[in-house]
């Protein structure tokens, strides 16, 4: 770029702000929202394979020997809680509240991790019965999805402590603003793909 | 990129909704996550398919809540592109899925015979 500015003259600056247009606006946005349907398929091949395998119980514990729905609802109204607080951070970065937007993201992080430290009991005290992966086809495929959406909340959780760090460092800059953005897309993806979990793996599962 | 630091003007067309918006899809999310786990926990209704299919349903529109109040879906946003990637997705995901378990079901249905006759003695 530097060597353009200086043989073209003013002509590369024009060509510059529109670049930067580019990138601070919608092209970021739109190429994470592909990431996510990429993600998506991911989750879509996971369910495919607990829907196929989840019948095979190889003698082993059934879903309804194994799930506490209680806990389930309990888990699923902390990421509920956590999406509604992403968006409160969201609205208070917007007015450009730095503290307020912290302590909301703060919230949001701690019902995260609320929700993992749930999850990871539940699979504790699934394994401790013998209930592990190798169990049966349908306890690998249980754990293969849901573990793989509980690594994804744990990654959201990394990212969100990553971004108050910069924010506290840098403040709400335009940059800032856009990856907050993205890890809200991020967040409130993971949500709707706990929609299908609890539906077809959990509820579908005690009633089967 | 410190040139852009106060530049509090429109995010090319990433809408970020408001306070009214997630506090409707909040309400809607609860309300649509209660009534499947209340009917599955209590056993409200006898019929297991029956229930199964309004489960299914409810998660349904669910998402669809999520999609337009949380993650500001709309025909418009980045100039029709995220729909259209979404749609895609959709597609897929659809063909996956139904073809997973259609294909899946019939094999297991007709390449087992033994267990199949396992399964229906008395």
């Amino acid at each position: 770029m530097a060597s353009t500015a200086t043989t073209a003259g003013a002509e590369p600056v024009f060509h510059l702000e529109e670049e930067h247009a580019h990138a601070e606006g919608g092209s970021t946005m739109l190429g994470f929202w592909l990431y996510l349907m990429s993600d998506c398929l991911v989750f879509a091949m996971l369910f495919a394979a607990y829907g196929v395998l989840g019948g095979n119980y190889a003698a082993g514990p059934a879903p309804k020997d194994l799930f506490d729905l209680g806990l389930v609802a309990v888990n699923t109204t902390l990421l509920l809680l956590s999406s509604i607080t992403y968006g409160f951070a969201m609205l208070t970065m917007d007015k450009g509240r730095v503290a307020a937007t912290q302590a909301w993201l703060a919230v949001t992080m701690l019902f995260g991790l609320g929700f993992l430290s749930i999850e990871l009991n539940e699979f504790a005290h699934m394994i401790r019965e013998g209930a592990t992966p190798q169990r049966s086809a349908f306890l690998s495929s249980f754990f293969t999805l849901v573990g793989t959406h509980g690594l994804h909340v744990t990654f959201g959780i990394v990212w969100m402590v990553t971004l108050m760090m910069q924010v506290a460092r840098y403040g709400l800059v335009e940059a800032n603003r856009r990856r907050l953005m993205c890890l809200s897309m991020f967040w409130h993806f993971l949500d709707v793909v706990w929609i299908g979990v609890f539906t077809f793996v959990y509820l579908m599962g005690m009633l089967r | 990129m410190s040139a852009h630091d106060h530049a509090g003007h429109g995010h090319g067309g990433a809408p970020h909704g408001s306070l009214k918006g997630y506090l409707i899809g909040f309400v809607l999310s609860v309300i649509l996550t209660a009534i499947p786990f209340w009917m599955v926990m209590t056993g409200a209704i006898d019929n297991k398919q029956a229930t199964a299919v309004i489960v299914m349903a409810f998660a349904a529109v669910q998402i669809v809540v999520h999609m337009v109040f949380f993650l500001h879906m709309n025909p418009a946003s980045e100039g029709g592109w995220s729909m259209l990637a979404l749609i895609f997705t959709v597609i897929l995901v659809v063909i996956v899925l139904s073809g997973s378990l259609w294909v899946m079901y019939h094999l297991n249905a007709n390449m087992m015979p033994g267990l199949h006759e396992m399964r229906e003695m008395p």
